[in-house]
């Protein structure tokens, strides 16, 4: 198998080309640690994160689930005193390396943040804001990707009508899946999702899960969620974390059904965190 | 608490309360407060009733003296009084200084919240705290001493200009436009950020594109509050301006502003003669822009949009 990889390599092909050949994981976690100046948040875990899966990451606040979500695509990079060893393996390549250009990294690895943050523009500058960065200036191309993304994220019927008023005018809720159209009009590989519903009432949270679950067909998906219930709901696998350590990482059934560490099952029962 | 008292006692608003500590507080406050919009309107209503006189009593027409160019109060025998190149001096200084300043100020802010956050900081904060601390009076000295020769020897002219005036009022509202700029930028929520730059913009794309849009409302006000401190400032322009009474016709020529004729010729008119009269009504072109600066910045907070 590896070496078919290789030999696809030698022979000069794409990246969408070998993303598809590339099976089962999209990302590859060793050994990765994560300090804040002298503080360690997250202490040396190994994990295959499942391509078209959904990975959900739960634990109690401050077990390193979030920190681990946000090195994924660079994010700590903008905390001073951030930083982290071990590797996380793109393609074959460890991104957490100095030589990563963070930028490109990031188009392909997107982020949705807890609180929804629209830019304070309109609805359709908001999906073409990163777009025409990446060098796409033609009206059509640019109407079209909006309208694509918007449908992806389940938007588009709401807001079709106003898409040149301003974002901040719409709900918590549209606001997030406004936040996750962004993020797919850039057509990333990987989506992280960080608490993504937990700013949300129950109607949108619904939307929101539907969305993510209909999302695994096109992205590799990583959220971090407090929600038991969510995250039974929609993931595939689920990783367990309790202060900076990988606990259990296992099919979500598994782990919600018959968890093989003691710790786990306290943690999902809701006897502590 | 014990309650041996009834409810009725103990909750009821008692008639005393008007007598203790909680009603002397409120009315220390409601004094202070009443002080200071006391005299703010007695300032607007002295400087009105002053500034309108040349015009109710000395019969100036209004008209010739806010576009009249010809300014001699002194003629005994045919006074002009246009002030038209004194206003055009003003709002000369204060938007050329504005220009150099706004850029410069804003950048400043934006490499010090942006760019640099730790040591810029550590480095600039000083800096343009110590520009706020010096004197009109050195600035102007300064301008006398290094600006206008320079500016004769190596530009042209006579060196006292419009250009130095512009340059020094510039170095003075620098800190106001970057202290204002900094807060506004430094107070954008952080997500926004975050949020760009997780869709893969570059720093300075997100500065450019998300932060500065965000934060243009406030970065107006404070381009708009460094101009009304450049409209305001008499002293060190005057040192440098060369205060004549002709329009100007370059930058280089000498001019005179509202607040340097004020300053330069209240000292020697009588109180209540024409020439002083005329004064005052500078004085209350002056209040009127003060007032037309501070609706500006109301309007442009009230379209504040980021929280």
């Amino acid at each position: 198998m590896v070496t078919a990889i290789k030999e696809r390599i030698t022979l000069d092909v794409t990246a969408q080309e070998y993303r598809e050949f590339q099976p089962e994981h999209i990302l590859t976690v060793k050994n990765l640690e994560i300090f804040y100046g002298e503080k360690r948040a997250v202490n040396g875990i190994s994990m295959d994160i499942g391509k078209n899966n959904v990975t959900a990451l739960i634990g109690p606040s401050g077990c390193g689930k979030s920190t681990f979500l946000r090195s994924i695509n660079r994010m700590n990079d903008l905390i001073p005193g951030a930083r982290a060893e071990g590797e996380i393996l793109y393609e074959d390549l460890n991104i957490l390396s100095d030589d990563i250009n963070v930028v490109a990294l990031r188009k392909e690895i997107g982020m949705v943040f807890q609180k929804p943050n629209p830019f304070p523009k309109s609805i359709y500058e908001n999906i073409t804001h990163a777009l025409k960065f990446a060098g796409m200036k033609k009206k059509s191309v640019l109407d079209e990707i909006v309208e694509e993304s918007l449908q992806k994220a389940a938007l588009w019927d709401e807001v079709k009508d106003r898409l040149h008023k301003s974002a901040l005018s719409l709900s918590g809720g549209q606001q997030q899946r406004l936040c996750i159209a962004r993020t797919i009009a850039m057509k990333p590989t990987v989506i992280l999702l960080d608490e993504p519903s937990s700013a949300l009432d129950p109607i949108s949270n619904a939307k929101v899960e539907d969305l993510i679950v209909d999302l695994k067909k096109d992205y590799s998906i990583i959220i971090v969620t407090h929600n038991m219930q969510q995250a039974s709901r929609i993931s595939d696998k689920t990783a367990f974390f309790l202060s900076g350590d990988l606990i259990e990482y296992d099919d979500t059934e598994k782990i919600f059904t018959n968890p093989s560490v003691q710790k786990t099952e306290e943690y999902i029962s809701g006897r502590f965190g | 608490m014990e309650k041996l008292l009834p409810a009725r006692e103990r909750l009821l608003k008692s008639k005393k309360s008007s007598l203790d500590g909680e009603f002397r507080g409120k009315i220390m406050v409601i004094l202070c407060a009443v002080l200071m919009i006391s005299a703010t309107i007695a300032i607007t209503i002295f400087l009105g009733t002053k500034g309108l006189q040349s015009f109710t009593k000395n019969g100036i027409s209004i008209i010739e003296f806010l576009t009249s160019t010809k300014w001699n109060p002194t003629d005994k025998a045919n006074p002009a009084y246009g002030v038209l190149p004194f206003i055009f001096g003003s709002f000369a200084v204060t938007f050329l200084s504005a220009l150099i300043a706004a850029p410069l100020g804003i950048g400043g802010a934006i490499f010090m919240t942006e760019i640099a956050p730790s040591w810029g900081r550590k480095i600039l904060q000083p800096v343009v705290e110590l520009l706020v601390g010096i004197p009109s009076v050195v600035y102007g000295f300064i301008g006398l001493t290094v600006l206008v020769p320079f500016i004769r020897e190596h530009v042209g002219g006579l060196g006292f200009s419009l250009l130095s005036g512009t340059i020094v009022l510039a170095i003075m509202i620098l800190p106001t436009i970057t202290t204002i700029a900094t807060d506004a930028m430094s107070s954008l929520p952080n997500h926004l950020r975050e949020g760009s730059l997780a869709l893969g913009a570059t720093r300075w794309q997100t500065i450019r594109k998300v932060l500065v849009p965000a934060a243009l409302p406030s970065l107006l006000t404070a381009i708009i509050l460094g101009m009304a401190r450049a409209f305001g400032e008499a002293l060190a322009v005057q040192m440098v301006i060369g205060n004549v009474r002709n329009l100007p016709s370059s930058i280089l020529d000498a001019s005179a502003t509202l607040t340097t004729i004020i300053t330069l010729n209240m000292g020697h008119t009588t109180y209540g003669s024409v020439e002083n009269n005329t004064l005052w009504s500078m004085g209350l072109i002056l209040l009127i822009m003060s007032f037309a600066f501070i609706l500006l910045i109301r309007y442009l907070s009230s379209r504040r949009k980021v929280r």
